[in-house]
């Protein structure tokens, strides 16, 4: 093997550059660690950037009944119970403190009357919880932490792409990545590396997420050997946009429904009321009359005493219902349902929603303030991650950590709006401290292994040099309208049979792409090296989904229509890598939760007596 | 109902000395309603040069990462409607699209920005305070929400003549990063003061308010009068104001 490379050594090595690795490297060089932060993007575009509505916070200033324990109950409510109770303790401990840091940082939230951080209602939340900054929430959160983290000392290695983590000993001690604008290739040495890659959803043809969501840190952290959990939930955000075509899938935030928005079908009958499930049937208005109440009190700034409007459910459950009316012939004209907020002042919707009408706008030429939406779902977040220790952060491979989206455990079956921003502030500081702390007891690096080195360069080059081959754009869209099909919101056993056998022809048609070109800032070879994680991504997804016979949150079975208690409700999906390099699914379950925090939960959802 | 259009886009690389070595190249696809300059250049990579280099994320105008030069202007692909540039191009004629031009080419769409980068580091962060029980009013926030806004696209800064004429990278630190200063300056919390930097190091004064950034802004902020104007006159008053220099002198002012 001849080909150059440069080496690079680093106490802490974070890959991805959101909100958890930018939280995890302002805390690892807090603690003294040299930092590298490695991110596929330039800093600052990350996925992050994205995100509108607020970061979930049980601060109190709106509504003073709030608190961590509510918040700890609406996360594991929200979680159909399948979330990892100690994290989502801590979540609900942590993350008032870590929005108040953001603000000492320089991040300016909205304000209450009374000059404190305000709070936005969201579904799921008992109380209104979510500081944001009109609807640019994670534009905020990127900003706040990219400013205070260039100033510590971190190393940013922009457009690289990793492609390998290394072992020495059972322990990650590296990584591969090769750099994306001048094709370069580099090993970068870590006493311990934090995964931060954020999510997966490019898997499906309809998304809200860019082209770096296509699960490369998912991938990484199970071909190292990393326990994978819950992959079958993947959560289908029910307002995405729907038309025109080419805007479809790009997310309409959750705050136009905190708001007051309303969601109607094709008759003009507002669908929600009908699809209001047992477990909330006590917390949410029943009538129109008294949902406009509650709206009422929002608007003027008063809290409310009415029960709120059934548009504020979970994300899984209007997801289904917006899925369900259109499948009964009440669709909207482009097939999805109106989402209505244009009763409000405009000036009020203007200040408040200040992307979505800018969005609107701009893309499908619709004045929100005059005229209602056209809303339907689209594939958001994978609740499903890398397995993690819930107070370290740290995976199943020691020397390996994983927080954000790319790990697993606090949002059980379905993730609460809101709950992604404060994850990544609450667990990214988290691995970021302890990674560095492991560091700190490291004292020499650990081995790269040349053969496995010159494999993964020679993986890393090959695509340039097929020829004749499909252009891989070709076969990503066919992956994704496969998993769309086969693999999306509603799913069927015969169905997802067929994708994992579809997923093997994939293998074939990724490793015969030819993209053609040099190695000088090249898509089309960038995208052949996605396929292979998005394959395996794919069949993590569909593998679990299969096993799992019962509907709960964001995993839907039309053969198994709804949730089943004794067994499935207490127990979460397990993939890991067989001996032989196979797939293997296995199921286990989190530790009882102690007495003291059961009595947060609502009695009646534990199926405790099944 | 679709139907053709053809781009002609800008390929190439920079030569050693970095000049822009390439040509400009035509492409047909077909057109779906509704599409934005940003869906052709991915139509074109998927049907005839997966090799051709351009950035982008969120495609919904939140990240800043697809600027490029459409018809001669500064914009942000994602958010270019093909309807509107249609409209704006003469008829038998292809839609241009190039590069920014005030920065370093990578590869055909693709600029090297890293400039941004290396001056933003040596602007002084925010100095707040220590304790957690600061409180500020909406109405003050609102006045630095503006600039938080920005999605550090460069377009403001492709645009202005003093970097895309002039190239005074050295010297000026351009409509970005005074929209940035301005922020800090302005910040409810901050408690520190850059004007001296503002004036000497970043360049102030060789702004000329002739408006171009604030008019392609797609976060929409108004660059020129609420953050560089009011710099410019809080440099005046700090410097050269004599009656704010004679209330300094005799304990008046700080």
């Amino acid at each position: 093997m001849t080909e150059d490379y440069t080496t690079h050594e680093y106490d802490v090595v974070i890959i991805g550059a959101g909100g958890a690795g930018l939280r995890a490297a302002i805390e690892a060089t807090r603690q003294g660690a040299s930092v590298a932060v490695i991110c596929k993007s330039m800093l600052g575009k990350a996925h992050t950037v994205m995100a509108e509505g607020g970061a979930a916070a049980a601060l109190a200033n709106k509504d003073p009944r709030d608190s961590w324990e509510t918040h700890f109950r609406d996360t594991m409510k929200g979680g159909k119970y399948l979330g990892d109770w100690r994290m989502a303790e801590i979540h609900a401990k942590e993350s008032p403190d870590r929005i108040r840091e953001l603000e000492q940082w320089g991040a300016i939230f909205d304000r209450t009357p009374e000059g404190l951080t305000n709070q936005r209602n969201f579904g799921g939340h008992t109380y209104p919880r979510l500081a944001h900054i009109g609807d640019a929430t994670g534009l905020e959160l990127i900003r706040t932490l990219q400013e205070r983290g260039i100033h510590t000392g971190m190393e940013v290695f922009m457009e690289y792409t990793v492609r390998h983590l290394f072992k020495s000993d059972g322990r990650v001690s590296g990584c591969f990545a090769y750099n994306r604008v001048d094709g370069s290739l580099h090993v970068f040495k870590a006493k311990a590396t934090v995964l931060a890659t954020g999510g997966i959803t490019r898997c499906w043809a309809v998304c809200s997420g860019s082209w770096e969501y296509t699960g490369e840190g998912h991938a990484l952290a199970y071909w190292a050997g990393a326990e994978m959990g819950d992959m079958e939930f993947v959560q289908f955000h029910p307002t995405g946009m729907i038309w025109p075509p080419s805007v479809r899938g790009i997310l309409v935030t959750e705050g136009v429904r905190g708001e007051g928005g309303m969601l109607t079908n094709s008759e003009g009958k507002r669908f929600m009321f009908d699809y209001v499930p047992e477990m909330y049937r006590d917390e949410f208005a029943d009538t129109e009359a008294e949902a406009m109440e509650w709206v009422d009190s929002i608007v003027a700034d008063e809290t409310p005493t009415a029960r709120r409007p059934p548009e504020l459910l979970t994300r899984d459950v209007v997801a289904k219902a917006i899925n369900s009316e259109r499948e009964a012939g009440r669709a909207s004209e482009h097939g999805g349902a109106y989402l209505n907020i244009s009763w409000r002042p405009e000036e009020q919707v203007k200040k408040k929603l200040p992307g979505m009408y800018h969005q609107f706008k701009e893309l499908a030429a619709v004045d929100i303030t005059k005229e209602p939406m056209e809303v339907g779902p689209t594939a958001h977040y994978v609740m499903g991650g890398v397995k993690v220790d819930p107070i370290t952060q740290e995976s199943t491979i020691p020397g390996l950590y994983a927080a954000g989206e790319a790990a697993t455990g606090l949002h059980g079956a379905n993730r609460l709006g809101g709950n992604s921003l404060s994850d990544l502030i609450t667990f990214g500081k988290r691995a970021g401290q302890y990674a560095a702390e492991a560091a700190e007891g490291i004292d020499v690096f650990g081995d790269i292994d040349d053969d496995e080195l010159n494999r993964v360069i020679a993986e890393t080059l090959a695509p340039l040099s097929r020829e004749g081959g499909e252009n891989p754009a070709k076969v990503v869209e066919d992956l994704r309208d496969m998993m769309q099909e086969k693999v999306g919101i509603i799913r069927q056993g015969h169905q997802l049979k067929e994708a994992l056998d579809e997923l093997e022809s994939y293998r074939e048609r990724e490793a015969s792409t030819s993209p053609g070109g040099t190695r000088i800032y090249n898509p089309g070879w960038h995208q052949a090296l996605e396929i292979g994680a998005m394959i395996d991504i794919s069949q993590m997804c569909a593998l679990a989904a299969l096993a799992r016979e019962e509907s709960r949150g964001g995993h839907t079975r039309l053969d198994f229509p709804t949730p089943e208690h004794s067994h499935w409700g207490k127990i979460n999906s397990v993939i890991t890598m067989g001996t032989s390099g196979e797939m293997e699914l296995n199921h286990v379950t989190y530790p009882p939760i102690p007495d003291h925090l059961k009595q947060l939960l609502d009695a009646d959802d534990l199926h405790e007596e099944e | 109902m679709s139907e053709d259009v053809t781009f002609r886009v800008f390929r190439g690389e920079p030569d050693e000395e970095g000049v822009p070595n390439g040509e400009m190249v035509d492409y047909t696809v077909e057109m779906d309603e509704g599409m934005v300059v940003l869906d052709v250049i991915h139509r074109i990579q998927a049907e005839h040069a997966p090799d051709m280099s351009c950035r982008w994320n969120c495609k919904a105008g939140k990240c800043g990462s697809c600027s490029a030069e459409v018809n001669g202007k500064s914009r942000l692909m994602c958010m270019t409607r093909m309807e509107d540039i249609l409209e704006e191009t003469p008829e038998n004629t292809p839609v241009v699209v190039k590069p920014m031009q005030a920065f370093p080419l990578t590869k055909d769409l693709v600029t090297d920005v890293q400039w941004a980068y290396d001056l933003n580091k040596t602007i002084p962060p925010l100095k707040g305070p220590e304790e957690m029980d600061w409180k500020f009013d909406q109405v003050e926030a609102d006045r630095v929400q503006e600039f938080r806004s920005c999605i550090e696209c460069m377009l403001c800064v492709n645009t202005c003549h003093v970097m895309r004429e002039h190239q005074l990278f050295d010297e000026f630190a351009g409509p970005r990063f005074f929209v940035r200063l301005a922020n800090l300056e302005m910040h409810p919390m901050d408690e520190d003061n850059r004007l001296e930097m503002i004036k000497d190091d970043f360049g102030l004064g060789y702004c000329n308010i002739t408006r171009c950034c604030t008019e392609v802004c797609p976060a929409g902020i108004n660059i020129t009068d609420n953050a560089i104007i009011p710099l410019k006159e809080r440099v005046v008053t700090e410097y050269y104001d004599p009656i704010a220099m004679i209330a300094k002198k005799v304990g008046l002012r700080k």
